[in-house]
């Protein structure tokens, strides 16, 4: 996409450098917030009682994480991040794995009922859990899945937005190849698993970013199902920490927490910042 | 090494018949080339040998055994695909490699057979690469080495050159055919090429919508082309066409009389190769010469007969023709005419 | 589209297809048909037994004056969350454009809102706005303007709206900026010999070149807003005060879980079950074929 700078059209001089603090001003703006909480975090409960707050870092940053981390309101951080950790990665892998299957499925094979399923599963594209929240809820109950792994994973795989990318990848993957594969004496598995999981590779891991993100910040549904505090996950959690009644909640920790629970996923979207903005174009477009 | 029959093969998709029965017999070790127009069914055809479309109608005998119902893997060939279809994440010595690795072979004698063949193709430096840093000539050579690695009995090749530029294709034509004989595995090569055809084929059969219009070497097509498809389709520049009427012994097309083979009467199609043509003042045919292309070794004369039908001529070396010099009276030998029936296409003389 | 080159077998397809199936069976499809199975019942109050109503609850819904403010609730939601997170985006996106190469440097500093949940960005900005504690209502407050998103119902909605909007700031910029990079050089090279400035090039020339990028958008932003604010307003304000933030997502929420009264969520969850294949069917009529330049 680079472009070259210099022609006409381009401005130059004052002009250039307006615009350079116009974006800055804007960054500041929407930087704003996480700077704030990130103060919050690393100060003392009477300096944020005592408004207006400090707007620049105070010294108790390791108190204040520690905290939280061990210790936290109703249960230690430690242990909502790793329930985040499970239900996150747990919602990302089980999509792309049945996703892969059935696309694998529905693009290589003709068998009895393909159309029938291949629309089944395309229906379930747009409809989120927060649509069929109670029946939903009934279903998990029913099976005994409340404050389980698993009741805070599958509802949430049940959709074919994964399916529908790889579909779309597979069919612009040459026939010849599988050819050559047949001829080679590979068999369907072997073929998926040698030739189309590593070509495949890029799709996997931008989806992978993208449904991390997506399981991550997951907030109704394991509000619904974790009743027990054990189970929380981090993005519910931390509404969890505010007190009932006319408490004045434990800001330096609840801050701290917030902080937490952007870390992993804002980690996630930097660090593979190039493969994120390809997947999410390519699967939103 | 392998003999290959093909014994009134059809393909049918839903009701429209693709092929329409095609026999052929292939020796051990014959380079057979499969020509003809795009959608005349060649490919196809090379696909059901390699077991990569179901035979509809027919049988397919591999070393005399029925091949019909075994998976391209157990039917002992090796395929070069148009594009290649090389595995775009696999090195050229993973590629080639891979058969031999899903037979279950030790990977020191796969190493061994990759570096074999990768000798025999010259790829000995690019074994670590991936397809996508080889050249249109090296993806081919390595498309080759996949096919030979595995020391198939049957060759089968999908118009591999198509992708390469002409000087390449030239290169590589000779290589392959060097290549199969001194491997001496029986080979089908499919091409649009008649070019191709006539240098590479030991046989070819010249294809159209779905039929075998005609099966021999190729100066059996190019001397004796039994349809009047096959007459144009080898041969370049392309047969020269008239209808005729056939009486009296004699050939009477425009206001031009030829001497006609004896028994035919009727309406004929008269096919005249532009290379057989002979400038003589006192030639029979007379033609209205419109353009000239000089190509050096001979030059091509193209116009118009009285009638007003097109014609070309070839004759040799340089020919100067000032425009508009009009008239050029050339004859032609008996022996090169080719008569076709003017219904059925079918060679009548 | 289809592949030339099947496997054989139906064995192993069905294998390969059926963890799709039966998580979509029973997760999916069984719920969806139980909401609109429930949706013609009303569970007494023991909850031991329904009484069959047909269409009663919707009959009830629709003339029910909360439902029907929540659903005016919810569209001027959406809209001021669409407007409030595409327009300072393509602005950004503009600018960023512009500054060919330090853009990359601007956009992995705008990409972070977007990695925040929506109910982290709901204490975040609670955080701020918080009537005893917040630094933004204080100054506020300095200025002579008493903040009170709780008891404010404008206020309330200004302020889920900017907390809902924030997140998908970050998202929309990234679209209108690879839009914007995709737009031919030589076009606006040609606009500017035809002496057309800098904001005229823009109105004439950019933005109808952007308009398929911008009504994807505009589609997912609505969805968005829809669906996905929960978090916000759970949050923030709990959908008060009095309704004032309670969208339809919310009240499918209270009335089914809080209020516990099946029959009307599950009437509900129909209803946006409609909206949602409403949306989807413009999405891809819409969106996909008329908006190509």
């Amino acid at each position: 996409m680079a472009r070259e700078v210099t022609g006409m059209v381009e401005r130059r001089g004052m002009g250039l450098w307006f615009t350079h603090l116009l974006m800055i001003a804007g960054v500041l703006v929407i930087f704003f917030p996480i700077w704030l909480a990130f103060v919050a975090s690393t100060v003392t409960q009477p300096e944020i009682v005592q408004p207006p707050m400090p707007l620049w870092p105070g010294d108790r940053f390791i108190e204040n994480y520690t905290a939280a981390l061990f210790s936290g309101v109703n249960v230690p951080v430690l242990t909502m991040l790793a329930n985040s950790m499970v239900m996150a990665i747990g919602i990302a892998v089980g999509k792309i794995v049945i996703s892969l299957l059935s696309a694998f499925a529905i693009v290589y094979f003709r068998f009895p009922g393909r159309n029938i399923f291949f629309w089944l599963i395309f229906l379930t594209l747009m409809l989120p859990v927060e649509v069929r929240i109670v029946p939903t809820y009934e279903v998990i109950a029913g099976f005994g899945m409340l404050n389980s792994y698993s009741g805070l994973i599958f509802p949430l795989i049940a959709s074919a937005t994964a399916t529908f990318l790889f579909r779309q990848f597979f069919l612009t993957v040459p026939d010849e190849l599988a050819e050559a594969a047949r001829v080679d004496g590979a068999r369907p598995m072997r073929f998926f698993w040698d030739i189309l999981l590593p070509m495949s590779r890029t799709n996997i891991a931008a989806l992978f970013v993208i449904l991390f993100i997506y399981g991550w910040n997951q907030y109704l549904w394991p509000l619904l199902i974790t009743t027990d505090p054990s189970m929380n996950t981090i993005v519910m959690g931390i509404k969890q920490m505010f007190p009932s009644g006319d408490d004045v909640a434990d800001w330096p920790v609840i801050m701290a927490t917030s902080i937490l629970a952007m870390v992993p996923p804002v980690v996630v979207v930097i660090s593979m910042q190039k493969l994120f903005i390809r997947g999410l174009v390519d699967s939103e477009k | 090494m392998a003999t290959v029959d093909l014994d009134n093969i059809k393909k049918r998709f839903g009701n429209t018949e693709v092929i329409k029965g095609v026999s052929l017999s292939v020796q051990d070790g014959e380079f057979i080339v499969i020509v003809g127009p795009s959608g005349c069914g060649k490919s196809t055809l090379l696909r059901m040998v390699a077991g990569l479309e179901t035979i509809s109608e027919g049988e397919l005998r591999i070393n005399g055994q029925r091949a019909n119902e075994r998976e391209p893997m157990d039917r002992d060939i090796a395929m070069v695909f148009q594009n290649y279809a090389l595995y775009p994440h696999m090195s050229v010595a993973q590629n080639m490699g891979y058969g031999l690795k899903i037979a279950g072979l030790p990977k020191p004698e796969i190493a061994a057979k990759v570096a074999e063949a990768a000798k025999l193709l010259q790829l000995t430096d690019l074994l670590d690469r991936k397809p996508k840093q080889l050249s249109g000539g090296q993806r081919q050579r390595v498309a080759m080495g996949r096919a030979i690695v595995r020391a198939p009995s049957v060759f089968l090749f999908d118009e591999p050159l198509s992708n390469l530029d002409a000087k390449l294709r030239v290169q590589m034509r000779l290589e392959i055919r060097e290549l199969q004989s001194k491997l001496g595995i029986t080979s089908l090569y499919v091409t649009h090429d008649q070019v191709e055809a006539m240098t590479m084929a030991d046989r070819m059969i010249v294809m159209n919508a779905g039929v075998a219009e005609q099966i021999g070497t190729p100066l059996d097509v190019y001397e004796r082309p039994e349809t009047l498809f096959a007459a144009q389709f080898i041969g370049s520049p392309s047969m020269n066409v008239i209808e005729a009427e056939a009486r009296d012994g004699m050939l009477h097309f425009a206001d031009i009389t030829l001497p006609a083979p004896s028994g035919i009467t009727g309406p004929v199609m008269l096919g005249v190769r532009p290379e057989h043509l002979a400038p003589d003042p006192e030639g029979p045919i007379e033609m209205q010469v419109l353009l000239a292309e000089p190509l050096g070794a001979n030059t091509l004369l193209h116009g118009r007969l009285t009638s007003g039908a097109g014609f070309t001529a070839s004759l040799p070396g340089v020919h100067r023709v000032a425009p508009g010099e009009g008239a050029l009276r050339l004859s032609i030998e008996a022996g090169n005419m080719h008569l076709f029936d003017a219904k059925t296409g079918r060679r009548i003389g | 589209m289809e592949k030339r080159v099947t496997f054989k077998g139906w064995l192993l397809p069905l294998c390969l297809i059926a963890p799709q199936v039966v998580i979509s069976a029973v997760f999916f499809f069984y719920p969806a048909g139980q909401a609109v199975w429930q949706s013609l019942f009303i569970p007494d109050p023991f909850g031991l037994s329904s009484r069959f109503v047909g269409l009663g609850n919707f009959e009830y819904l629709l003339g029910d004056p909360y439902y029907r403010s929540a659903f005016v609730t919810t569209a001027i939601f959406s809209t001021l969350v669409t407007l409030t997170a595409m327009v300072p985006a393509l602005f950004l996106a503009v600018l960023a454009d512009r500054l060919v190469k330090s853009a990359g440097v601007y956009r992995t500093l705008l990409i972070w809102p977007y990695a925040v949940a929506p109910a982290v960005a709901g204490v975040l900005w609670l955080f701020m706005f918080n009537t005893r504690v917040g630094v933004v209502a204080w100054y506020l407050g300095q200025l002579g303007y008493d903040w009170n998103h709780v008891l404010n119902e404008g206020e309330a909605m200004g302020l889920v709206v900017v907390a809902s909007s924030w997140g998908r700031i970050s998202y929309n910029f990234l679209f209108f900026f690879a839009a914007l990079q995709a737009v031919p050089r030589s076009i606006i090279e040609a606009a500017a010999i035809d002496g057309a400035r800098f904001w005229r090039r823009f109105f004439t020339i950019v933005l109808p070149l952007l308009s398929p990028t911008t009504f994807f958008l505009l589609v997912v932003n609505v969805v968005y807003a829809f669906f996905e604010t929960f978090g916000v307003i759970h949050t923030i304000t709990s959908g008060g005060p009095q309704q004032a933030t309670t969208i339809l997502v919310y009240k499918v929420f209270s009335d089914g879980f809080v209020g516990q009264d099946l029959g009307s969520s599950a009437a509900q969850s129909v209803i946006l079950l409609v909206v949602v294949g409403l949306l989807t069917v413009v999405q891809f009529k819409f969106v996909e074929k008329r908006v190509h330049y």
